[in-house]
């Protein structure tokens, strides 16, 4: 009987093991195997290529920027994502919906075309760049710029995280804590924020892994200027270009170690997410 | 603390949920806004909170003791408010829940650790949940959240207590207990409470005062026995439990009723088109007196305090009738038996558009 029932909803067993080894052997082909190789090319002659890779500057250079630009956008792109899904969470207005397609806007154009955008506004043949200029300000080729460009790519993570959390929540405990007599930044840290916490460490890894890793965007507005303008991504463009390969991979090893801690971080934490929503349907019940 | 509220509106998008409502609470009275839902009690509950704004009106007044608070905000206000669904703080234990009110407040007036200590202890004895204390509100089944949640709003001191269908989320048995539960703690604090319920039941076995609210107004204000013995219009009538509806007319005291062409005293000059008679109020008997209805025994429920007799006339309109058991042993009433109800009471509503 019950064996007769779980044909009757399940598909046969070769379907089943043809999909399963389809999407084993995609995954292994065209994910793990570049990764693999990345670590095994920059491992290749063990850690001597890190070293001498380490001591150009210019790669330390890169690294430099590429953390600074990381530690302006991903907490401006938090600000902006805390109050936005605030805003659209827990606020009735007009134009929400067209708020949360304009939020996405990132997701749909390509990199490019975003830095290109950029170019087109602030380059000196753009709309403001000659203004700026007057006023010595040099957006494009140059650090304002590339983080311009990184705070637009990298826009609605956070946002984009909090929002459903934020309305299955609902705003009734903020309103039991404003009828306790908390004041707006109280209810903010010891309501508002323990609750959705681990949706937004999740939010904000997933915008600092973008942030490091934005290479399209960036090389339209950076111009790659060798230990000025260039970042992690664009300086392994450069060593690769210049037929230093090990050097290359070297770089990219590290971009993709980050990667790689990204990804067990979002793991954890989409369970730990999971594991709060379950809580809540308990005390919702 | 008395309370009062003049003439109050609010409308949402196109939809009213206060029509010029106007309600006085007095000092340690517990009172029940009672309706169905979108009556617009739970928006007048608010409203007297300061979690909603009413619509501007000049005529507009919260007055809390005489003292127009329409301008202050909820926390100003110092009400008590509980929620239907709790809306405890998921990540704090019980303790931090009740102690929150007093820990938030400014420096100057805050109490000591000692002393937070020592009144949420205190609370939770009130609550009868002793060593519940480092408990999570998920830890807790549903009527111990309510009650953390009923401390919590208690530890402010507030001057009044809003609770918004406490009860509404729970099981019938637990229900029944907070209930009695409520009545003995409004008797140990005497402080003015409202409470807002879409059950007639919890309504009349609670408070003091019931509102009876209607498609955003407030339809009857009285004491339960007054509401249920005397209810001002046909809805409150329906509203307050069950009731026959007979259809005809009134004429000479004596009202016909054309559905079934029989006929039912009614000694009293009256208008309208219906007669509405309680259960309680019908009487059966086998053998027809002066007045009554004919119809057949059709369904019989010994479940429960008394007999309910459905008993169905020959146009297929069903009447409920309830008697005493010793009154139903007496007739030994079998379904399917020829009968006659005939009505102890009933009642006639004039419309208003007739006065």
């Amino acid at each position: 009987m019950s064996v007769e029932n779980k044909h009757g909803i399940q598909d046969p067993l070769w379907v089943q093991w043809t999909l399963i080894t389809i999407t084993i052997g995609f995954v292994a082909i065209f994910l793990a195997l570049p990764v693999a190789i990345i670590f095994a090319e920059a491992l290749k002659d063990g850690l001597k290529t890190y070293a001498i890779a380490l001591k150009d500057p210019a790669a330390w250079s890169a690294i430099h920027l590429t953390l600074l630009v990381t530690a302006i956008s991903v907490p401006v792109n938090t600000v902006f994502g805390l109050a936005a899904s605030w805003a659209i969470a827990k606020f009735e207005f007009k134009g929400k919906s067209l708020l949360l397609t304009l939020i996405d806007i990132p997701f749909a154009v390509s990199p490019v075309i975003s830095g290109f955008i950029y170019v087109l506004l602030f380059g000196l043949q753009g709309w403001f760049g000659q203004t700026l200029s007057d006023w010595g300000f040099k957006v494009i080729f140059a650090v304002p710029g590339i983080v311009l460009v990184t705070i637009f790519v990298t826009f609605p993570f956070v946002a984009r995280e909090l929002i459903p959390l934020m309305q299955e929540q609902g705003n009734d405990e903020e309103q039991a804590a404003i009828s306790l007599g908390a004041k707006g930044w109280q209810t903010f840290f010891y309501v508002t924020l323990p609750n959705i916490r681990w949706g937004l460490l999740y939010g904000v890894i997933l915008c600092n892994a973008r942030a490091m890793g934005e290479f399209g965007a960036v090389s339209v507005v950076s111009g790659s200027i060798r230990g000025k303008t260039a970042t992690l991504p664009l300086h392994v463009e450069v060593l690769y270009n210049g037929f230093n390969v090990p050097a290359a991979f070297a770089m990219a090893s590290l971009l993709a170690l980050v990667g790689l801690l990204t990804l067990a971080l979002k793991t954890y934490l989409e369970w730990k997410v999971k594991q709060q929503r379950r809580e809540l349907a308990l005390v919702n019940e | 603390m008395g309370i009062e509220v003049q003439h109050i509106y609010k409308s949402f998008n196109n939809y009213n949920a206060l029509q010029d409502v106007s309600l006085k609470v007095n000092d340690g009275e517990l009172i029940a806004l009672l309706g169905p839902s979108g009556s617009g009690k739970t928006t007048l509950l608010r409203i007297i909170a300061g979690l909603e704004v009413p619509d501007l009106c000049e005529e507009s007044k919260i007055l809390f003791h005489g003292k127009d608070v329409a301008k202050q905000r909820v926390a100003e206000r110092q009400v008590g408010f509980v929620f239907q669904h709790y809306a405890l703080f998921k990540h704090m234990s019980v303790f931090e829940n009740i102690a929150f009110g007093l820990k938030v407040r400014p420096r100057a007036t805050r109490p000591s650790k000692a002393e937070i200590q020592h009144r949420v202890n205190e609370l939770l004895r009130l609550i009868q949940l002793d060593g519940f204390g480092n408990r999570l509100p998920s830890q807790l089944s549903g009527g111990q959240r309510q009650r953390v949640a009923l401390a919590r709003a208690l530890a402010i001191a507030p001057k009044v207590l809003l609770l918004d269908e406490p009860f509404g989320a729970l099981d019938a048995k637990v229900r029944q207990g907070l209930r009695a539960w409520l009545r003995r703690l409004h008797e140990e604090l005497h402080m003015t409470t409202i409470l807002v319920t879409h059950d007639q039941e919890e309504a009349l076995e609670v408070a003091d005062k019931i509102v009876v609210m209607n498609q955003a107004k407030i339809e009857q204000v009285g004491a339960p026995e007054e509401v249920f013995h005397r209810p001002a219009n046909e809805f409150v009538m329906d509203f307050l439990g069950h009731v026959n509806v007979f259809h005809g007319r009134v004429e000479n005291g004596r009202a016909r009723l054309t559905d079934i062409g029989s006929k039912l005293t009614w000694n009293r000059e009256a208008f309208g088109n219906a007669v509405y008679v309680r259960p309680h109020e019908l009487e059966i008997d086998r053998v027809a007196g002066d007045d009554g209805i004919r119809g057949t025994v059709r369904r019989i429920n010994l479940a429960g305090t008394c007999a309910k007799v459905v008993v169905a006339s020959s146009s297929g309109n069903e009447v409920v009738a309830e008697i005493s058991f010793e009154r139903f042993h007496e007739l030994g009433l079998q379904r399917g038996e020829t009968v006659f109800v005939s009505a102890k009471r009933a009642r006639v509503f004039t419309p208003d558009y007739e006065i």
